[in-house]
């Protein structure tokens, strides 16, 4: 005889506002086989959970229905709660009485009602529930690192400072990410190349890295603990192990006019080439699209002057395996850019740029050698307009969030503007300042009452040219909204910060949820901010939002722990709600048939043959069977079972089909 | 063909030469214009500042009037109307309460199923695809498309070409064989209703445009909204004096342009109408002329 005990939680006022809680606890002791129902204030807390464990000691119960918020946070408070008072964790189960009762309607007679229906099913569930046990399952400690930015840099070797194997992958051909391009980093203005080169080479040399540049991920399979990520490392047509950097096959490629992208267009590079002198790795690639012999079929220079003839044109892209046990995905972000402004002039007008050009125009290592020329005839400019909010915070762009890190650079580039231009005058057009951040406010006034930079409240409407002159025109919101006309040499917007491209399939391929902006969803906002959705991912920096390099820093050692607390184990437990063939003895054996319909529907591949065989070897029925370390408990194969011989632990067919017969027996 | 018209207020008086033009256009390319029967006045600015209601009431009455004509398509040549007639039917249709009281008000069934059109959707649509079959002459001028706040604005309503740099009037223009010129002020404002209580702010926005059309070498202006017509070419004066220079550039309907194109004389266009006197140079000589076109230069109907 089941005897299950019901605990009815008010959320504080959360449930009881608008349900009775006291009427819900009353009239499920009524149900044959409670043995005890109760209501209390905040079930979750520590009083809650002793009034639970004693009652299981006291009333000797054989389950419990804990009916409160969703099971997503609290099911395992409640289960650990249960076991601790010697029940088998399974047999508690959770009633949804807040998300799909009391926060979706009014207070009235039928909410209260709904709340029982709710409590009554669950009731008549758990008595059919089974002890279950937690499966375990071997742990790979071998982490991947996706992206090679700061975040995947700190995330790597954090990982790797535990003692634990790490793969970095790489898109581009060095790491190094968007810090690498930046000149001078805010709020303390040290230099970013000299904080971060430092961390490359690092990565290169630490032992327990391996790293993967000019390399994508393409395919992942396997669970939590047991990963396979498949990589295609492009072919850098160079024999890496031969190469020796010294670079001279980049002086001599004759293609050289080709837009660089570390240098944001503002500079050229040849079609063999390293991003960057800092690069890490310090070897050359040959852009295949931009490269002579690739498209005429001949030149081969770099071959001639390579002195230890490592250049190999007909290299092919190699696919790798990885068995790892977690992943970091820390693919970045990138800024707006092209045509999302025709108002501002960007992409038609050489002067307006954005604000990863600037950090290029003020970086020593960049193509002015770190002097302010604009970049349409190489003058110092006089006068620039910098525009925060480009794009950001602007419904009709259709990017409603606020980027984050425009308000604090664009103080910074105003800054570094008048440290270099003395006489220069520096405009910032701004809707509010979000300065929020250890020393951030101070660094901002700083630009403003120490380096002069006019800050004026109100947006720019539109952006032309006249006369080799960038006519701003904006409002001042605090003079009552007077237009403002601004006769400028260059303007630099603070684009937007959006998803990096390739962000949508990266998520597609590792089956990680995202938003609509396409960045990379987290699990829980406050609680679960560097997991996402899939057990065993993780999340560092700007991939997830963006993110200034302080934030990025501590999301990645974050992920970081994660990981190392993963790998702190041999084996993993797993909640055991997984399918399940059943099985009988001789000479059924099972009520599967074998026609394995299931086989190809299952998203995970864990539906296996089993050959039963006689005493003399011969087999004589084949049978499915699930692979409890892969299974997800998804229950598609239940739904596609023609034989019904398939259940799902902790839901099977008896227990759904209890809750539909108490839901119709009123 | 048969197509729904909505004149309202402007086009039957103080521009009669764009109605002149719209219907000279259209009776060229075959398209019959039927008046929406009994038409009111689409509140204009007036009303949406005064009362919601009866700003919506206004405009939802005149699509019920082309509802029960069979009109399910209607041309709405006046920028103003045309957005007024936009943002009535979205409101109704997004507002399901202020839809209700609206009708209460009509009193007569209203189904918002009318499509409306702009007159350059107008051209897109059935005049442009037609073009080859009516060309006459080139358009041969440098011209700046000037598109005004109402005919692209609020782009989340209207849906219309790109808010900040629209470009549908520039290809119409080239597809006739003119130079559309590149500038910066092609969506900003005229000064609209202040031409009656602030014309001094009216020459001074104005002002602008027409000083920026000529600096980038524009030979006339195009438009198609009538408020931007009157403030451009009647209150030329007080622009020229705001500008302390006599600016001559014409200011052209689009449908006035379009229609010297396929050879409509400049009198049923109405083009002595205007006050900035038109007298654009005669150029046969063919400069830029799209090669689609060349086939068909010379071809009278």
């Amino acid at each position: 005889m089941a005897r299950i005990g019901v605990f009815i939680c008010h959320c504080g006022e959360n449930i009881s506002a608008t349900v009775d809680c006291a009427k819900v606890a009353n009239t499920i002791a009524k149900i044959n086989g409670v043995a005890y129902s109760t209501d209390y204030k905040y079930m979750c807390s520590d009083p809650g959970q002793t009034l639970i464990k004693d009652a299981i000691r006291e009333k000797h119960l054989t389950g419990v229905v804990v009916a409160a918020c969703s099971p997503r946070m609290h099911e395992p408070t409640f289960r650990k709660a249960v076991a601790e008072a010697g029940l088998n964790s399974f047999l508690c189960e959770m009633a949804n009485l807040r998300e799909h009762v009391s926060w979706v309607h009014e207070k009235a007679e039928s909410t209260t009602q709904k709340a029982i229906d709710i409590v009554r099913t669950l009731v008549e569930k758990v008595k059919k529930n089974q002890p279950l046990d937690p499966i375990k399952v071997p742990v790979t400690k071998r982490a991947v690192v996706i992206g090679g930015g700061v975040a995947g840099i700190q995330a790597a070797l954090d990982i790797a400072n535990c003692g634990h194997e790490v793969v970095m992958i790489e898109r581009e051909p060095s790491i190094g990410g968007h810090m690498s391009q930046l000149s001078e980093t805010f709020p303390t203005l040290d230099c970013s190349q000299c904080i971060l080169t430092p961390r490359m080479v690092e990565v290169a040399q630490h032992p327990n890295i391996t790293l993967y540049t000019y390399a994508e991920v393409i395919g992942l399979e396997g669970f939590i603990g047991n990963f396979k990520v498949k990589v295609r490392k492009k072919s850098k047509s160079l024999d890496e192990d031969l190469c020796t950097g010294c670079g001279l096959c980049t002086t001599k490629c004759p293609v050289k006019k080709i837009p660089s992208e570390f240098e944001q267009g503002l500079g050229f590079r040849p079609a063999i080439y390293v991003p960057f002198p800092q690069a890490v790795p310090n070897k050359p690639v040959i852009d295949r699209i931009n490269c002579t012999y690739y498209t005429k079929g001949k030149c081969r220079v770099c071959e001639k002057v390579c002195p230890t003839k490592a250049i190999r044109f007909d290299q092919e892209d190699e696919i790798v395996d990885i068995e790892a046990g977690a992943l970091v995905l820390a693919t970045g972000f990138n800024i707006l850019k092209t045509n999302f402004f025709p108002e501002y002039g960007y992409g038609k007008y050489k002067d307006v740029i954005d604000g990863l050009q600037f950090e290029r125009l003020a970086s020593a290592s960049g193509p002015t050698l770190g002097e302010i020329r604009r970049p349409s005839d190489g003058k110092v400019p006089e006068k620039i307009v910098f525009v925060a909010c480009a794009g950001s915070r602007d419904p009709a762009k259709g990017i409603e969030y606020c980027s984050k890190i425009c308000c604090m650079y664009t103080a910074k580039h105003a800054m570094l503007y008048k440290h270099k231009v003395h006489n220069g005058e520096a405009y910032v057009f701004y809707m509010d300042i979000r300065a929020g951040g250890k020393n951030y406010e101070e660094f901002v006034r700083r630009a403003i009452a120490e380096d002069d930079a006019k800050y004026v409240r109100g947006r720019v409407s539109t952006i032309y040219e006249r006369d080799g002159k960038l006519i701003v025109k904006g409002a001042d919101t605090l003079l009552n909204g007077r237009p403002v006309e601004i006769e400028a040499d260059m303007v630099v917007l603070a684009t937007a910060g959006i998803a990096n491209h390739g962000a949508e399939e990266l998520a597609q391929t590792l089956h990680v949820s995202y938003d609509a902006y396409k960045f990379f969803a987290e699990a829980h906002p406050k609680l679960k901010p560097v997991e996402t959705n899939t057990a065993g991912i993780f999340l560092a920096g700007a991939c997830q939002a963006p993110k200034d390099i302080p934030e990025s820093v501590a999301a990645a050692s974050g992920a970081a722990v994660k990981v190392a607390a993963l790998f702190s184990n041999d084996e993993l437990t797993r909640d055991p709600l997984v399918a399940v063939v059943n099985r009988f003895g001789p000479p059924l054996f099972s009520t599967c048939v074998g026609c394995f319909m299931c086989q190809p529907v299952c998203p995970y591949q864990a539906i296996e043959k089993e050959e039963i065989k006689d005493r003399a070897g011969n087999v004589f029925k084949v049978l499915a069977k699930v692979n409890p370390g892969l299974c997800q408990g998804c229950g598609t194969c239940v739904a596609l079972c023609r034989s019904k011989s398939i259940d799902i632990y902790g839901y099977t067919n008896q227990q759904v089909y209890q809750e539909v017969v108490a839901l119709l027996n009123e | 063909m048969k197509l729904g018209y909505y004149p309202g207020c402007s086009l039957k008086g103080g521009s009669r030469e764009y109605k002149e033009s719209v219907v000279a256009v259209c009776r060229k390319f075959d398209i019959h214009l039927v008046e929406v029967p009994d038409w009111n006045c689409c509140g204009a600015t007036a009303a949406h500042n005064m009362n919601k209601e009866l700003s919506l009431a206004l405009p939802a009455r005149i699509l019920a009037q082309a509802e029960s004509a069979g009109l399910d398509e209607i041309v709405v040549p006046c920028a103003a109307c045309y957005n007024r007639l936009k943002v009535t039917q979205h409101e109704m249709a997004h507002q399901p309460e202020l839809a209700e009281k609206v009708k209460a008000i009509l009193g007569m069934e209203y189904k918002g199923s009318t499509s409306i059109l702009n007159i350059i959707q107008l051209i897109e649509k059935y005049i442009l695809p037609n073009l080859d079959d009516h060309y006459y002459r080139p358009f041969n001028y440098k011209a700046a498309c000037y598109y005004g706040c109402l005919l692209v604005r609020p782009h989340s309503i209207l849906q219309f070409d790109r808010a900040e740099d629209p470009q549908t009037m520039d290809e119409a223009i080239r597809k006739i064989g003119g130079t559309p010129v590149d500038w910066e002020f092609k969506v900003e404002c005229c000064g609209a209703g202040m031409s009656v209580s602030r014309t001094d702010l009216v020459a001074k926005l104005t002002g602008k445009v027409v000083e920026n059309a000529l600096y980038r070498k524009a030979e006339v202006i195009i438009v198609a909204c009538p408020m931007c017509h009157s403030n451009l070419d009647m209150r030329r004066p007080d622009v020229n004096k705001y500008l302390g220079v006599e600016t001559t550039i014409p200011v052209l309907y689009i449908t006035q342009a379009i229609g010297l194109a396929v050879g409509i004389d400049e009198k049923t266009l109405g083009l002595q109408r205007h006050f900035v006197p038109v007298h654009l140079p005669e150029r046969n000589e063919i400069v830029d002329m799209p090669a689609e076109l060349v086939t068909t230069q010379g071809k009278e109907e």
